[in-house]
């Protein structure tokens, strides 16, 4: 076959698939080098992205920002405000530049930045662990510190991180239903009802004092954990959180509505506030300001409460975890993990989910007595769907299963609020008339959205092993599974 | 080879009678009685869809059976009157005499705890976000339930629970030895290699202690060379800890080359019962296998040249023989 290579018609390549074939050719088989297409610089594409985002913010609100009409005596009377809808056009070019020159055109963005502060040091100390022992000094220390360097507002800050470790509390409660077990529960708020309403019965209907009553409220609670757990065992991800959603609304609208039992809208008034072995924190004989030949001060009794939420929640902390290196707490990660497995390796499942409810919710009554106890007053109108999310809102942002991640989340979201309502800066902005309390709630959903953007998995998304053999290294979150809580 | 067959008839470790398996109008597992053998490497074989995993999730309990009998001897010797007595009782199972038990009768999980049967899954089912170590102290989940007080022992960190904590953790270890696993302990689960995370999800089984290993598929999808390191696993694990394995396997190299005793099911309906060399010749298994009538079953065989049933398999090419 002499003519071999000759080409015929049907094996010659024609026009763009030649060219292409000649280049690969010269190039020994490679595919062709196309250059990449060298665009606008950095800063040009930047400022084109800028201009066409304002274009559209422009031509959006026109109708909404830049033509108001009221109703008048003679009809409709329009009056334009192009300073204002020029002011919003401008917000949106700029923060849009910035966004591009930083973000989405830089070769190193911020966001990658912000990655590998956050990342495990691979030697040494874990940072997680000295973030945490300098987080619970500061707790330790903490009405000292406020007395020493904020007095002014000593009462309102100790109020507040009173506040901010309840929910601490109750969002490691919910680590254990959510994080470790994977079991979505979105009426967590539940069990703090039926902790405080424990309480605020049993305190005033027998005269029981808060010591007493605070392991009988978490019993309870626990108790009511396993009454929910029941019926929820063969449900899964979304049929499980409807349910549990749903036994939330079932107990606040009981207590709405047993008015007998419960006092129903009126609530239980004069709850006993707690004493330190008996001794009162009231003004006058025998009080504890007297006891100790102290002046008396309100301040006294923040500072009690603080002790005994940071007590209460260092204790969630503690059992938790040690249960997660104990059978059961490998078993509800296990659970979250794949629960036919844990089924063939011969786990009873049912009883390893009732354990988590009914821990989770012994937690979450714990706190709900403290809650009663501090506030001397408790009604339905407390534990409404609201405190559900935000509890989950918290376990979520902090990352499911992490105990660190629970406190930042806490202290961000809690505390963030209540920056929030002190923002008047934002007054000399946007003028007078500006309210930041009613836009708080919209700030904190942008925070949630960028967080949730920047870290999907949660702030702290990363597993530690229970157990080691020769080194402990931490397990990414894409390895984890995030159980029915997805 | 030959007294593994015959320790199937005189004392097995399971007797499957009678067993049918409806799924609606479906019968997916047919009037199916066989035994398997104390001691024995037996495979279920069969085509796609013949029911291998359903027997499979009825001896394991997780699917209840319509209608049959499967009793697990962990007892040696239990005689029929003893199964046959204890199923007029209408109890689960018997521990303090002969060890019998009764599968079909049994919720799934207490089949693993109590009877003594653990299985692996056609699609691996590890606890991926778990170390391979945790893997192995979740299967161990029972005893150290017991050891810590059901949690209370544990809690307060008394000795009692520390020493079996420590055990478990040993045994953990011993087993990952076996399975070459032991320099990834502390990966998750996940980051394994598809044959490590096979020859994992067989010794986590393994940590229950189990008298009767289900095995499924657990060739699938492994390399020649990982398939000899599972053979020589699945060996250790007969040899050494004197448990019964059940496999699934399409992989005939496998099949042929370990099973003391193999089922061949088509359509849910047993089609032969033998020895390897048995049930290679057995004209309804090819038959079933090639997809021709009985009678052309020879036709076939000599128009693709099949090996002489005189000179089986060539055995001396794969290692793991001489252990």
């Amino acid at each position: 076959m002499t003519h071999q290579d000759a080409p015929t018609a049907s094996n010659r390549p024609e026009g763009a698939a030649l060219l292409s074939e000649q280049r690969r050719d010269a190039m020994g088989g490679e595919p062709p080098f196309v250059p990449e297409p060298t665009g606008d610089s950095r800063l040009v594409a930047s400022i084109k992205d800028a201009v066409i985002t304002a274009a559209i913010v422009a031509g959006i609100t026109l109708f909404f920002l830049a033509v108001r009409s009221d109703i008048d005596a003679g009809g409709l009377v329009l009056t334009l405000r192009p300073g204002l809808w020029m002011t919003w056009v401008a917000i949106a070019l700029v923060v849009r530049f910035f966004l591009s020159y930083f973000f989405y055109r830089s070769a190193a963005p911020i966001s990658g930045w912000l990655k590998t502060v956050v990342m495990p040091t691979k030697r040494g100390v874990p940072i997680g662990k000295t973030v945490g022992i300098i987080l619970l000094a500061m707790a330790l220390t903490l009405p000292w510190l406020l007395s020493t360097f904020l007095p002014g507002q000593n009462r309102y800050l100790l109020d507040l991180a009173i506040l901010i470790l309840t929910y601490v509390m109750l969002g490691w409660g919910l680590n254990i239903v959510v994080g470790l077990a994977g079991l979505l529960d979105l009426g967590y708020v539940a069990f703090y009802a039926v902790g405080a309403y424990s309480f605020a019965l049993l305190a005033t209907n027998f005269g029981l004092g808060f010591w007493v009553c605070l392991p009988m409220a978490g019993l309870f609670a626990a108790l009511w954990g396993i009454m929910l757990g029941f019926p929820v065992l063969r449900l899964r991800g979304d049929y499980l959180a409807i349910v549990t959603l749903a036994f939330g609304e079932i107990i606040r609208i009981v207590l709405l509505n047993w008015y007998d039992f419960t006092g129903g809208p009126n609530g239980i008034l004069g709850i006993p506030k707690p004493t330190l072995f008996g001794i009162e924190f009231s003004r006058g004989e025998g009080g504890f300001a007297d006891y100790f030949g102290l002046e008396y001060s309100t301040v006294h009794r923040f500072v009690f409460l603080y002790y005994i939420i940071l007590a209460l929640a260092l204790l969630t902390n503690f059992v938790t975890l040690r249960l997660r290196k104990l059978p059961v707490g490998r078993a509800w990660e296990a659970l979250r993990e794949d629960e036919i497995a844990c089924r063939s390796l011969g786990i009873n499942t049912v009883n390893v989910k009732l354990t988590a409810f009914a821990t989770g919710a012994m937690f979450g009554g714990f706190a709900g007595a403290f809650f009663a106890t501090r506030q001397g007053f408790i009604s339905p109108e407390s534990f409404t769907f609201i405190e559900s999310a935000i509890i989950l809102a918290i376990v979520v942002l902090g990352g499911l299963g992490s105990q660190l991640g629970v406190v930042i989340a806490s202290v961000v979201m809690i505390g963030g609020i209540e920056l929030l309502r002190n923002l008047t800066v934002l007054q000399q902005v946007f003028g007078d008339n500006f309210d930041p309390t009613q836009y708080r709630m919209l700030i904190f959903g942008l925070a949630m959205v960028a967080i949730m953007v920047w870290k999907p998995r949660g702030l702290i998304s990363s597993r530690t092993p229970t157990v080691i053999y020769k080194e402990r290294k931490k397990i990414g979150a894409d390895a984890v599974s995030q159980g029915e809580g997805h | 080879m030959k007294q593994h067959t015959i320790d199937a008839i005189t004392d097995p470790v399971l007797t499957v009678e009678h067993l049918t398996m409806q799924f609606g109008g479906l019968v997916a597992v047919d009037d199916l009685s066989f035994n398997i053998g104390r001691g024995d490497i037996t495979a279920l074989i069969g085509p796609n869809g013949a029911g291998k995993t359903t027997v499979f999730n009825c001896i394991t309990g997780f699917y209840k059976p319509t209608e049959g009998r499967i009793a697990m001897r962990r007892g040696r010797n239990v005689s029929d009157e003893t199964i046959g007595a204890l199923t007029e009782t209408g109890r689960q199972f018997d521990r303090q005499g002969d060890a019998v038990y009764l599968l079909e009768r049994m919720a799934d999980f207490r089949i693993t705890e109590q009877a003594g049967v653990a299985r692996t899954f056609q699609n691996i089912r590890l606890f991926g976000g778990m170390t391979v170590l945790e893997n192995l102290l979740v299967a161990q989940h029972n005893k150290l339930m017991k050891a810590s007080n059901y949690s209370i022992g544990g809690l307060l960190g008394l000795p009692g629970y520390r020493r079996a904590a420590d055990r478990a953790k040993e045994i953990a270890i011993e087993w990952l030895r076996h399975a070459d696993l032991l320099d990834r302990a502390d990966d998750p689960a996940s980051d394994l290699s598809y044959g490590a995370q096979r020859r994992l999800e067989i010794v986590r089984a393994m940590c229950t202690e189990p008298s009767l290993l289900c095995l499924d598929e657990p060739a699938a999808g492994l390399n020649p060379r990982e398939s000899n390191e599972l053979n020589q696993l699945l060996r250790y694990i007969r040899d050494s800890h004197d448990v019964s394995i059940l496999l699934i396997e399409h992989d005939m190299g496998v099949v042929m080359e370990i099973s003391d005793h193999i089922i061949v099911l088509e359509y849910g309906k047993k089609i032969a019962d033998g020895t390897a060399a048995e049930v290679r010749d057995d004209p309804a298994v090819i038959a079933a296998y090639l997809g021709v009538d009985d009678d052309e079953v020879d036709q076939v065989e000599e128009d693709l040249g099949l090996r002489k049933p005189d000179q089986p398999y060539d055995k001396s090419d794969l290692p793991g023989e001489n252990t």
